[in-house]
């Protein structure tokens, strides 16, 4: 009988909370979900907020707030939502919180225009339906709205948050510090630089995958500590190793590792568009708007060494801006500038600079793997050309907004491509800079008529063949005008203790509702 | 005639008697000979970037079969020679302990002797000023001054202004010490009867500070000074390794343990452990020679 008594109070009693402990190098920008295009805080904020649509664990488009659509025509698509889902604060989701958040995310202090790029207006039908207006057809459209996250208009507007945040001006919001979406999970805090606390949302629509109940993500900076932290077993799942400690975790007995490739270029940005280098001892000319300077520049990168030495072999060494599992990205257009300091030299000189010149390289440290390190790799490389370059490494919270406000010469930067085909790519880092979406990361502010023409035409190219040929194109025109320095694709291996499992994400996004710790 | 005065000085009789001190005073000899000749003596110069090559990262010592002889103690992950770099970055280290103590002796003498010499409510407001900072570690007040002056200089200086700032935020850590010991001191000379008559004939107080007073409080203060360059070599390194130092471009010591302590777990145990014990070597000599400074010029003791 007691016996009895005591299975019965085990089945009664609630399931155990089960508490996934994850680091990785970064700490979120904000939390809202609108304003930072920003991997490490879209990897945070999408645990709260929800799209109309998702990727499955296969990166297949699924439905998510919206249950179906149907498309009239090329530029009508009608979406059904999901009804009974309510918001973290208890508020129902409805039509108004779409178009609400249509119109937020469009605001310009915003990064993340882009993933609404396309659509010129979206309607409410009724409480549960809208419609999407394009202003061309939109072949990868749902792709796109992925990261188009939906907020409630009350709760916003009671906040006082209606509009996005000016990230470059500094300024806060309560959005930007609280989180109240229709997500799996709730974000409980958010201590800066310290932790974010996640509990799972009892209430949500949907079922998780896996029995993770608790998340507490840890930004460890230091890479030795966090791979510390993992050994001694304080956190389970850390997903930016240190390249240098792969190997050695590979043999670890309680460990394992989730080998893969982050859909990431890495590259070298340089102003194109002042007349005059502001940090160059160049005086009245530009000399990254010269072709065969930014050809010397890259041809004098020797990608192999980085890869090898620097990433220990967890790179691949890039020609074009994509990564390869990108639409349009292939081996054959993916070629690396050769190496060849004699011919960068002879470049150099041919362009009116036979002594080099000096410039600062701007580079973030602790965003990218190795990224301070590769950047010092680029000083020497670079200094065999005749280049005298200053490198001024930057936390990435101080290294952004001085890049989004053009105030450098020379920077570091890598493109993660969400919607996993180039137009994003494309579109964002040399189309002309327009103040939506177009060369919203433009940020040396390239700019080619050519490109423009091909990315405008993409966008709503819906013949396939043609569509392809189009990418193709702005891909390789880039790469032969030599509009960025691609460094590399990043790999990124994930270790985590065995009794862990997580389904890898290419976009460098751990989803902790396809996680189990057993 | 004069070596043989100097031979039997005192000081140079208490040196014979101490082994330590001898051992001591060759390796700083040796730190200190190394870090100025660096420029002439080390196999490469880690600052020329273009003579850097990436393929060489990471070679083990010399020894180790995968070794290179042209790189004695191994190189680091940007194919730095590991010898030349301890060299190079000793002499930053040394170069920036020395002014740094230097600045601090010349802000606290000068604010000693006013205290000491003037009192009142300029030596009350003084001394208030050096007890509150004497509650806090000077490495705090190092990482303010220096977090400050990061903020408040323009972006793209950082590097070139790094070692000046280095320089005024350990210097400005370490100024209570000499200004709490001179103005003691600088109180009784104050009262003697060499003062009074110097005021007696009409000097102004600046002169009588500096010319009357000042040689006769300096002893002590000197003996502070040679053990806190240990110190103020220390705290760089420190500032250093917890990247807020010299930039990784120029190493000091602490930059190279900095950097090398990444690779501990990876087995490149070089690129840390020779840069570390380069400098306990320095610090603990440079300290060993202070502490038998101090000593020998205390009566007391002898």
């Amino acid at each position: 009988m007691r016996y009895l008594l005591l299975v019965m109070a085990l089945i009664a009693a609630p399931a155990p909370a089960v508490t996934l402990k994850w680091a990785a190098q970064n700490d979120i920008l904000t939390l809202d979900p609108h304003s930072q295009n920003h991997a490490t805080t879209h990897a945070i904020v999408q645990y709260a907020y929800e799209g109309l649509v998702r990727y499955n664990a296969k990166y297949e488009i699924e439905p998510c707030l919206a249950v179906s659509w149907t498309k009239s025509d090329d530029l009508h698509y009608r979406f059904n939502l999901r009804k009974n889902v309510r918001f973290h604060d208890g508020s129902a989701f409805t039509a108004d919180d779409v178009v609400f958040s249509f119109n937020r995310i469009r605001e310009p202090q915003g990064t993340n225009q882009i993933y609404v790029s396309g659509i010129k207006e979206v309607n409410k039908v009724d409480d549960y339906t809208v419609d999407f207006v394009l202003s061309g057809p939109s072949p990868i459209l749902m792709r796109y709205i992925v990261d188009f996250r939906i907020m409630s208009k009350a709760w916003s507007e009671k906040n006082r948050s209606q509009h996005i945040q000016d990230y470059a001006k500094k300024e806060e919001t309560y959005a930007s510090r609280n989180a109240n979406g229709t997500g799996p999970f709730i974000i409980k805090t958010w201590e800066p630089d310290k932790r974010i606390v996640f509990e799972a949302n009892k209430s949500w629509w949907g079922k998780l995958d896996g029995n993770v109940t608790d998340v507490i993500y840890t930004p460890i900076k230091s890479d030795a500590t966090r791979v510390s932290a993992l050994l001694s077993g304080e956190v389970d799942l850390v997903t930016d190793l240190p390249t240098q400690d792969v190997e050695r975790l590979r043999k670890e007995a309680n460990l394992k590792i989730l080998d893969g490739h982050e859909v990431r270029t890495i590259f070298i940005g340089l102003d194109q568009h002042n007349d005059e280098l502001k940090y160059a001892s160049v005086k009245g000319r530009n000399p990254f708007k010269d072709v065969r300077v930014r050809q010397a520049l890259n041809m004098a990168v020797d990608r192999e060494a980085i890869r090898k030495v620097t990433m220990r072999g967890l790179s691949l060494p890039a020609g074009v801006m994509v990564a390869p599992g990108v639409h349009g990205y292939s081996k054959d257009i993916d070629v690396i500038a050769k190496y060849d300091v004699a011919g960068a030299k002879k470049l150099l000189a041919e362009a009116g600079y036979p002594n080099g010149f000096e410039f600062t390289l701007d580079c973030p440290n602790g965003r990218y793997v190795n990224d301070e390190k590769i950047c010092q790799a680029l000083v020497g490389m670079w200094a065999r050309a005749g280049l005298k370059v200053r490198l001024n490494a930057l936390p990435f919270s101080n290294f952004i907004p001085k890049i989004l406000n053009f105030d450098s010469s020379a920077y570091m930067l890598g493109w993660g491509v969400q919607t996993f085909d180039a137009l994003y790519s494309l579109q964002s880092l040399v189309r002309t800079k327009t103040t939506g979406a177009d060369g919203s990361f433009n940020l040396g502010r390239v700019s080619d008529t050519q490109i423009d023409r091909m990315v405008d035409q993409a966008k709503t190219e819906t013949d396939d063949a043609k569509r392809d040929k189009l990418l193709r194109d702005g891909l390789v025109r880039t790469r032969d005008q030599h509009y960025y320095v691609p460094l590399h694709h990043q790999m990124r291996p994930w270790a985590m203790k065995k009794n862990v499992s997580i389904t890898y994400s290419p976009d460098d996004r751990p989803q902790a509702r396809f996680a189990a710790v057993k | 005639m004069i070596l043989q005065k100097v031979w039997q000085h005192d000081l140079a009789w208490s040196f014979r008697r101490s082994p330590v001190t001898i051992v001591a005073a060759i390796l700083t000899f040796v730190c200190v000979g190394a870090a100025l000749a660096a420029p002439w003596l080390s196999p490469q110069d880690p600052f020329n970037m273009a003579a850097l090559n990436l393929n060489d990262a990471f070679t083990p010592p010399a020894w180790d079969e995968k070794g290179n002889p042209q790189y004695p103690l191994g190189t680091d992950n940007q194919g730095r020679d590991v010898l030349s770099t301890i060299m190079h970055g000793a002499r930053i280290s040394l170069g920036v302990g020395l002014a740094s103590v230097f600045f601090s002796l010349l802000l606290g003498v000068a604010t000693g002797l006013l205290a000491g010499y003037y009192g009142g409510r300029l030596d009350a407001l003084i001394m208030r000023i050096a007890d509150v900072q004497l509650s806090f570690p000077a490495i705090l007040i190092a990482l303010l001054i220096d977090g400050v002056a990061r903020v408040a200089l323009p972006g793209d200086r950082h590097d070139e202004l790094a070692i000046p700032v280095l320089v005024l935020a350990i210097g400005f850590a370490g100024w209570v010490q000499y200004a709490r010991t001179v103005r003691g001191s600088t109180m009784v000379e104050r009262q003697k009867e060499y003062v009074q008559a110097a005021r007696v004939i009409g000097r102004r107080p600046l002169s009588i500070m500096v010319s009357h007073v000042l040689p006769n409080v300096l002893g002590p203060v000197l003996v502070i000074a040679t053990i806190h360059i240990a110190t103020a070599i220390i705290t760089e390194a420190t500032l250093s390794f917890l990247g807020v130092g010299v930039p990784a471009t120029r190493p000091s010591l602490g930059t190279l343990i900095r950097i090398g302590n990444e690779f501990l777990y990876s087995g490149e145990w070089w690129i840390t452990v020779f840069p570390g014990a380069a400098l306990v070597v320095l610090v603990l000599s440079v300290n060993l020679l202070g502490d038998w400074l101090r000593d020998a010029l205390n009566p007391k003791l002898r």
